[in-house]
């Protein structure tokens, strides 16, 4: 396929054309490269090289529209059901420093046994076939191509057919995947005996593909009810995972912890976060780190899961992490919606570009508390693995139910996991090889007897992947381009509506505030989206500001509006020139400016803003700014611009009344006439009901309504006198 | 052992014996169990086989999913997934004179493959 142009959007239905002859182009993990970065005007002591196309945060307008980017391999988690929709998620995403695409598989694909063909819809995730993974590598290799950094693509090998979907993601060149028995047990009610029988096979084949591991800790922080209180167990788990990964052959650079601050304030997050973060890069050292953020306390409200998330990464920069996983500030309240996926990615790079080097200006204190906490929380996990041995062994423990209990071990509730060996999804399904027993392929694990009949194979498929089978789809509904019509059609047809999920899903958010208490403001907010014509309307936060003055609350709804686009106004786009360059051409000419609110006019707000440094005003572009207050006469506006030698007047006029604005604004340009200083002089109205055409009708060069800032008369005041000195 | 019962907590006594272990010994001991319980496990898998671990060995020698799936469902049957679904699906192979499709297609099909493994004593 010919490479991205960032003018155009992903063309989908040609991602999934010809997919059969199609291969990875790689195998592996890709990092960053850490280092000392200069961006613009700045020396980052420890940041990686920028992309070759990205999008900043916001401020960097005022940076040089630099955009940083952390050391910190950065995760987004994107599974809408549709990868085919999420596939321009993950383009946008990219775009924002994302170069760890994770998608989450659909609901049940853990307890289907064996693999799944074709490109079904799914539930809360995303069915992974071969299908979806190759045309979404096919995808992301574009999308790494166009911004210049190595894309990482990663799923999950769980489940009753690991070994299956570890074979698969080799072949398909998935680069990193979740792997962790203990999940299988633990939380999928997987039989134990087949979870590690099948883990050590799937392990040894993640390996021979290079793929990047993740365990599972984290799934016991997000279930127990007092998430601080399993840290001695996350230890053990962790422990457990690695000992278990590196016996199957693999490599310990390629083995990943889950870890997740365990606290959220309101409790004193630090007080548990760090010590819990250093015992455990104490103890792991020779593991990888993936800092996920914490979601077992996010709730609807997306500005607190920002906050916990800043302070999540703010711990993994304190300490270290190879790999900085995102949440999406939304998952609280609904499957991530994609504009929140970038604004998870934000949240990090802008918390590692703020803390660049912290590390040489602060240390972590170990004397005093910190210390003592940290060797709590080892001695602690040391004995819940010596309690695992004095039970009788690992199947053991967990069938006492000695994993997830809610107590802070040696404490126990008695509330734990506890799950019968013999038991789950899949018992009995394990069997003891032979002293013949053959698997005729690389990357197998375990007892294997040499055979004379190896030769009678052509090869395989990890070593030639020209052996790799295709199934295409198996239903004729369900299926990603039977679901792109609609976006082909609409395509074709310049249809554009709003979506946040899915192509044209016609999901809106509405912000509404009502004083009103909760009850009522609720019942207020449904009934406002639905006379908007919104249909399927749903509260979706709410927040009380004062039991009886009011509520704010975020409604979504559908809405079945399509702009055609060919009907479609589009006001011609201003281009502004840059801050820089209005600098220099003010500062050459020493511009002066004076301003005055005129007539019996006490409004001065507008017009401050528009002069003041700190709303981004003249000033601060170099003006010289004479400010002459409220209720100025129209002469006395012109004489004192005669008299301080200024080149621009600024007349603001909020009245309106019996048309006083304008026959301000006419008297200014008469006055300025009479004292022949008209073509000398830049004369300018605002007011909230000027309008840009009143400044022909009365005379004056230009006239600003409502929500003008600075930068825009500036603009003008710049572009007009540099119009004017190349005439003369 | 048996259902793990309400505990109050019992570490000051209990960590007597860690009390006097240095940091670096402590985490060598840590790391020691973690060996010592996941032994077990590995010798497990390294011994046993699954039907999940059968089909993604003849996944690797070519075949597609939906004949992996019948395949290692047919020998499970015969009582053979302690051959592995690879050694029967090469067995037929070399016995019938067939290439790998083939093969696998007559055992999903329904080839008896008890002939194949005389010595086996049967599940």
């Amino acid at each position: 396929m010919k490479p991205l142009d960032p003018k155009k959007k992903l063309d989908i239905p040609a991602l999934l054309q010809d997919l059969e002859a199609h291969r990875p182009r790689r195998r592996g993990w890709s990092w960053r490269t850490p280092g000392p970065q200069t961006y613009g005007k700045f020396e980052y002591r420890d940041m990686s090289p920028p992309l070759a196309r990205s999008i900043g945060l916001p401020a960097s307008q005022h940076f040089d529209h630099i955009d940083p980017q952390p050391k910190q391999v950065i995760t987004t988690e994107i599974a809408s059901g549709r990868f085919e929709d999420d596939l321009r998620r993950m383009r946008m995403a990219a775009w924002h420093g994302a170069d760890h695409i994770m998608v989450i598989r659909t609901a049940g694909q853990s307890h289907f046994d064996g693999l799944i063909e074709g490109t079904p819809e799914g539930v809360g995730g995303v069915p992974i076939t071969r299908k979806q993974l190759r045309a979404s590598r096919r995808a992301l290799d574009l999308v790494e191509e166009e911004v210049g950094r190595p894309i990482n693509f990663h799923s999950y090998v769980s489940g009753v057919a690991g070994p299956e979907i570890a074979v698969l993601f080799v072949e398909e060149g998935v680069n990193g995947a979740h792997q962790d028995p203990q999940y299988n047990i633990l939380y999928r009610n997987i039989n134990m005996v087949r979870s590690a029988v099948d883990a050590a096979e799937a392990k040894r084949i993640m390996a021979y593909g290079a793929i990047f591991q993740i365990d599972g800790a984290h799934n016991a922080n997000a279930t127990a009810r007092e998430a601080w209180c399993v840290m001695p167990e996350l230890l053990v788990q962790h422990g457990i995972n690695c000992a278990f990964s590196v016996k199957a052959g693999m490599h310990k650079e390629n083995i990943g912890l889950s870890t997740v601050p365990p606290s959220s304030a309101p409790a004193p997050k630090i007080w548990f976060d760090l010590p819990y973060a250093v015992a455990l890069r104490d103890f792991f050292d020779e593991y990888r780190f993936r800092a996920q953020q914490n979601t077992r306390y996010i709730e609807s409200d997306i500005e607190e899961a920002t906050r916990t998330h800043v302070i999540d990464t703010l711990i993994s920069a304190l300490t270290h992490a190879d790999l900085q996983s995102t949440i999406t500030p939304d998952e609280g309240r609904n499957v991530p919606w994609h504009y929140n996926n970038i604004r998870g990615i934000q949240t990090a790079k802008q918390t590692f570009a703020a803390l660049d080097g912290i590390k040489e200006l602060v240390t972590i204190n170990r004397q005093g508390p910190l210390g003592q906490m940290v060797r709590e929380i080892k001695e602690r996990a040391v004995l819940f693995l010596e309690e695992i041995v004095s039970s009788g062994g690992y199947f053991q423990a967990v069938a006492d139910g000695q994993f997830v209990d809610s107590a802070r071990f040696p404490a126990r509730n008695g509330d734990g996991i506890a799950r019968d060996p013999e038991g789950g999804v899949a018992a009995g399904s394990v069997v003891k090889r032979d002293p013949d027993y053959l698997a005729p392929v690389p990357a197998h694990f375990g007892d294997n007897s040499p055979s004379d009949l190896l030769d009678l194979l052509a090869g395989n498929t990890l070593e030639d992947p020209s052996l790799l089978p295709w199934i295409d789809e198996l239903d004729e509904q369900d299926n990603a381009a039977h679901r792109l019509d609609t976006l082909i059609e609409d395509r074709r047809r310049g249809m554009l509506k709003p979506e946040v999920e899915w192509h044209g899903d016609g999901i809106v958010q509405l912000s509404l505030f009502f004083p009103a208490e909760l009850e009522v403001a609720e019942a207020a907010a449904l009934e406002v989206a639905t006379r908007m014509g919104l249909t399927d309307a749903q509260v979706i936060h709410k927040a009380v500001m004062h039991p009886a003055e009011g509520c704010y609350l975020e409604v979504k709804g559908r809405t079945d509006i399509a702009i055609d686009l060919a009907q479609l106004k589009i006001p011609e786009a201003k281009q502004v020139l840059s801050a820089d360059e209005i600098e220099r051409f003010v500062k050459a000419r020493g511009l002066k400016v004076v301003g005055g609110t005129v007539g019996e006019d006490e409004h001065s707000v507008g017009l401050r803003e528009i002069l003041d440094i700190k709303h981004g005003g003249l000033e601060k572009f170099g003006f010289a700014c004479t400010y002459l207050g409220t209720s100025v006469p129209p002469e006395k506006l012109v004489d004192a611009a005669i008299e301080v030698g200024a080149h621009v007047i600024l007349a603001s006029t909020i009245i309106s009344h019996g048309d006083i604005h304008r026959i301000n604004m006419r008297k200014i340009h008469q006055i300025a006439l009479e004292r022949g200083i008209r073509d000398k002089m830049v004369i300018i109205a605002g007011g909230t009901q000027v309008t840009p055409e009143m400044a022909q009708e009365t005379g004056l060069d230009a006239a600003f309504g409502r929500g003008t800032r600075g930068l825009q008369v500036a603009d003008y005041i710049v572009r007009f006198l540099r119009e004017r000195e190349t005439i003369r | 052992m048996g259902r793990i019962q309400e505990r109050a907590d019992d570490y000051e006594s209990r960590r007597a014996h860690l009390a006097q272990l240095s940091d670096e010994q402590l985490k060598t001991r840590f790391w020691a169990l973690c060996d010592q319980i996941t032994q077990p496990l590995i010798d497990l898998a390294r011994t046993h086989t699954s039907p999940s671990i059968e089909r993604s060995v003849l996944m690797r020698m070519g075949l597609d999913s939906l004949v992996c799936k019948a395949v290692v469902a047919r020998v499970e049957q015969q009582g053979l997934l302690q051959k592995g679904a690879g050694h029967v699906v090469l067995a037929v192979m070399r016995h019938d004179g067939v290439d790998l499709q083939a093969a696998a297609r007559s055992i999903a099909e329904g080839r008896n493959l008890t002939d194949l493994f005389p010595a086996h004593s049967g599940g």
